[in-house]
């Protein structure tokens, strides 16, 4: 029975982790919330340490015998008929609620498949002219050094006139307004945002905004303005050159090939 | 038009290439010129024009060709005088602007579903194919050198079922080439106008490797003295596999041409470099993700095959061949498999080099999702090869020395694996969104970012290196003094340490660094894994000098159910195939040749997830259904032959 039992308590263990250990992690990292795992990330989890256990338990014969053994005795022992119906009653109710869960109705969005990072066209439209993103340089990026801090320097202004209200003074997404936008600001300084991307991602993002995004990045919830409409080309360089500088991030380079 | 990626024109083995044709090369050769000629001419029927693939195959497309007719379809003035004056001077032409109109309509068919359903069934069989040769080939080595007959019987059990592959490759491949000259005439126009030189020699090459899968397969019994006819049936095997190789790497071009072209003007127009657009950015990293992936491939289904023979065996003996077969073929898969994510891994680095948005489409855009059942499959791949190497324990004589180490061992490919599949990308409800506090997962997010895949996907190779170590010395017993057999297991426990310490250590500082280094870093990691592998492997071989079996080993001992996780590793590698090509292909998006040609046609959408997931595994479940018939197939065979009386026994029942 020990060896029956040893795999499950090794999955209760690990799920509580899930449940609890993760968001609680989640709340000293980030004070004021309780991050749990979503559940469609949570049943992949799930399966895969249930599969897993299931296999390290059932490489030998002793042990794939340990544990079939008391269910293969469950149903064909007579003297265990009264626990074998309690054991069907029991996992009939419990296929029930699961079934019930997934039925019953809520009041809930439906929930949104959004892509943080989508892909960018292989052109865009602002300012008033066409920009080829596959070959497009930050014209500010110059080997001068003074050059290259001064512009970042007038980027700063451009940042702290504009973006600061919603992207923060430390540019980590959280300014004056941020909590009242969902989804939040991107966080610059987080090394998913533009740590990863090209400038000419970054310059998209910036002129055309929210509804310059793809439908998988949903254009209709984004907040963000479509700034080709208030800054200048050279501003929004300029601001792109003070993000990466302050933050101390580089531009992602790819290759040339053309 | 998404799918078509190898424009495969397999033209000569077709249905005349059965394997019950016995050394019959001149009729062979006879049929396949036949077949190749007839389907230039249904080609060019096909898409009512005269032949244009044989025209375009002997000569580039000439501008004045290439100009566009008039609304009636006559041709242009130019045209016409180009006509009158003869053969015009050679120019490059662009690829043409096409309307959904200029697409054929065949009533009863889709075009795209059907082109994607054969050309993925003909990429399956191609890959079974090319890669059952080049390890075939080296267990005959082998067995040449060992004079161990077990490996040359297996060598040519292997290449048997590997047979009815090829007329299945031929066939798809033939089918494959009339459907894209009949649904997508302008497109083939245009690639045959980049590469009708290199797809001559490539129909050209059906007839070497032909001559050289007959010559080798039936020749094998007859060359089989162990000396010098041998060693010329070893050559024949080392060229059936540079033809083969030759095929692969020149149909590779065209489709990273299609991705990535090379070679043309800014218009689209080919400068008449065939070399500059076959060398392009892709090929490469493609021709090297393929070659692998193929001996992974193969040696998955023949493990499978082993598994099928295992669980329908009626004898001892036979029990124990094909559990000794379905574990070499395992291993041949997982050697295959080691190094494979790295090879992916540069592929998907040279694609995203080349254009951020296929990259970003790929990796976090719309297909992001698809990577993430990749890395599930990925994954289950890890799990069933580990399953399968600790229930080979049971083959052992000594592996409750052993067996204490696999729970830990377990626990850590579960966690490697979980961070493995976490996705960037989370999906939410609006209530767990407000719980996370937006859509940016504090505990989780840093898990979906390379930094943590490069870590976890090296953990879970070293893991399962360490399991197969496990195995390997876990019938053998200390009994020398020397000092590898003395301190051996020491410095392996040190080096796997140092190894684990470093691959951890690079992923945390991977955080913290910009992300052109933070992607350069995964080169260290594979190095690391790498040499913890080979050195830990060498330091073994020093330690086998000290050691002695504890007894021999028990050959089909093994529970029925490890032999379900070799068909898991068959289904899972074929699903992942199917899966990435999609993907790999489909990032294109609506261009034929990328940013080049566009795709005009009706179907030129992507589609949707649930729909391109369900198309995958259809073609999945009929290319299982067809190995299912080639396994069956050469049992067929020797069925028969069981079945004929033999002649002493007639004589005694006489």
């Amino acid at each position: 029975m020990k060896a029956f039992l040893k795999p499950l308590l090794v999955i209760l263990v690990c799920y509580l982790l899930l449940k609890i250990g993760v968001p609680l992690v989640g709340s000293i990292l980030h004070p004021g919330t309780w991050p749990v795992i979503p559940t469609g990330v949570m049943k992949m989890y799930v399966f895969f340490i249930v599969t897993g256990v299931l296999l390290m338990s059932t490489f030998s014969d002793e042990g794939y015998d340990a544990l079939v053994g008391p269910i293969v005795d469950l149903y064909t022992n007579p003297a265990k008929a009264m626990l074998k119906l309690v054991t069907v009653v029991l996992v009939g109710a419990l296929g029930a609620y699961i079934t019930y869960q997934y039925v019953k109705p809520t009041f809930d969005a439906p929930v949104e498949l959004r892509s943080i990072h989508p892909a960018p066209p292989s052109s865009i439209k602002a300012f008033g002219k066409r920009f080829s993103l596959q070959k497009l340089k930050n014209p500010f990026r110059v080997e001068d050094k003074e050059q290259l801090a001064k512009s970042a320097e007038e980027g700063g202004i451009v940042y702290y006139k504009n973006c600061y209200f919603c992207h923060g003074d430390k540019m980590l997404g959280k300014g004056p307004f941020w909590e009242g936008f969902n989804p939040v600001p991107a966080n610059f300084v987080n090394i998913g945002t533009i740590a990863q991307l090209t400038e000419s991602f970054v310059f998209w993002r910036i002129a055309t905004g929210g509804p310059g995004l793809p439908s998988e990045g949903t254009p209709w919830i984004s907040a963000m303005p479509v700034w080709h409409e208030l800054i200048t080309e050279e501003e929004t360089w300029k601001v792109i050159l003070f993000l990466y500088e302050y933050t101390g991030h580089n531009p992602r380079v790819t290759k040339e090939h053309h | 038009m998404m799918q078509i990626d190898s424009i495969k024109l397999h033209l000569c083995l077709g249905a005349g290439c059965s394997v019950s044709i016995k050394n019959s090369f001149g009729k062979m050769f006879s049929r396949a010129v036949l077949i190749l000629i007839s389907l230039f001419i249904i080609s060019g029927i096909s898409t009512g024009k005269s032949s244009f693939l044989a025209d375009s195959l002997v000569s580039p497309v000439f501008a004045s060709d290439a100009q566009p007719a008039d609304s009636d379809g006559e041709a242009t003035a130019d045209g016409e005088a180009a006509a009158e004056e003869g053969p015009s001077v050679w120019a490059p032409a662009p690829p043409p602007k096409l309307e959904a109109s200029d697409y054929p309509i065949v009533e009863g068919w889709n075009a795209r579903i059907s082109v994607w359903i054969v050309a993925q069934l003909h990429l399956f069989f191609a890959a079974f194919v090319l890669g059952v040769p080049i390890f075939v080939w080296v267990i005959e080595i082998v067995g040449f050198i060992t004079k161990d007959n077990r490996y040359d019987r297996m060598a040519h059990e292997f290449i048997k079922v590997a047979m009815t592959g090829f007329s299945l490759t031929a066939s798809f491949g033939g089918l494959l080439s009339i459907m894209l000259a009949v649904f997508y005439p302008d497109f083939m126009e245009y690639m045959v106008s980049v590469f009708g030189k290199t797809m001559l020699i490539y129909a050209l090459l059906f007839f070497v490797e032909s001559f050289f899968v007959y010559t080798y397969y039936y020749g094998w019994d007859s060359m089989n003295d162990g000396g010098k006819k041998k060693m010329l049936h070893l050559f024949l095997g080392l060229m059936l596999n540079i033809s083969g190789m030759s095929l692969m790497v020149l149909s590779n071009s065209w489709a990273a041409f299609m991705m990535a072209p090379s070679g043309l003007g800014a218009d689209g127009a080919f400068l008449g470099n065939v070399w500059a657009a076959v060398n392009g950015p892709l090929w490469n990293p493609l021709n090297l993700h393929r070659f692998i992936a193929n001996i992974a491939y193969g040696g998955s289904l023949t493990a499978a095959y082993a598994a099928f023979k295992f669980i329908s065996a009626t004898t001892p003996e036979d029990r124990a061949h094909y559990d000794w077969m379905g574990y070499q073929s395992f291993f041949i898969a997982i050697v295959g498999l080691l190094p494979l994510p790295f090879a992916g891994y540069w592929l998907t680095k040279e694609i995203y080099d080349y254009s951020q948005q296929m990259g970003i489409t790929l990796m976090g855009g719309v297909f992001a999702w698809l990577f993430i059942i990749q890395a599930v499959l990925i994954g289950a791949v890890f799990l069933s090869a580990n399953y399968y190497i600790w229930c080979s324990l049971g083959r052992t004589n000594g592996a409750d020395r052993y067996k204490f180490m696999i729970q830990p061992l377990g626990l850590v490919i579960i966690f490697a694996f979980l961070v493995w599949f976490t996705p960037h990308t989370l999906v939410m409800t609006s209530t767990e969104m407000s719980q996370v506090g937006g859509t940016h997962h504090s505990v989780l997010g840093p898990l979906g970012v390379m930094a943590a895949k490069n870590g976890a996907v090296n953990l879970l190779i070293l893991s399962t290196f360490l399991s197969f170590q496990m195995f390997s010395r876990s019938n053998t017993e200390v009994v020398g003094t020397g000092f590898w057999a003395k301190n051996g297991t020491a410095i392996q426990i040190g080096l796997y340490t140092a190894g684990i310490v470093n691959i951890l250590a690079l992923s945390i500082w991977s955080y913290f660094i910009p992300a052109a280094l933070r992607i350069g870093l995964s080169i260290p990691q594979v190095v690391t894994t790498l040499i913890v592998c080979v050195v830990a492997m060498i330091i073994d071989m020093l330690r086998n000098r000290g050691t002695r079996d504890i007894a021999e080993m028990k050959w089909g001992n093994m529970p029925i159910r490890s032999q379900y996780s070799l068909f898991m590793l068959a289904g899972s590698f074929t699903w992942l195939m199917g899966l990435m090509g999609y993907c790999r292909s489909g990032i294109r998006q609506h261009w034929h040749v990328y940013t080049v040609f566009r795709d005009n046609s009706t179907e030129a959408f992507t589609p949707t997830l649930p729909y391109a997931a369900g198309m995958v595994t259809l073609i999945c479940a009929i290319f299982l259904l067809l190995i299912l018939f080639m396994f069956w197939m050469p049992m067929l065979a020797s069925k028969k032959k069981k079945e004929q009386p033999q002649p002493d026994s007639a004589v005694e029942a006489g």
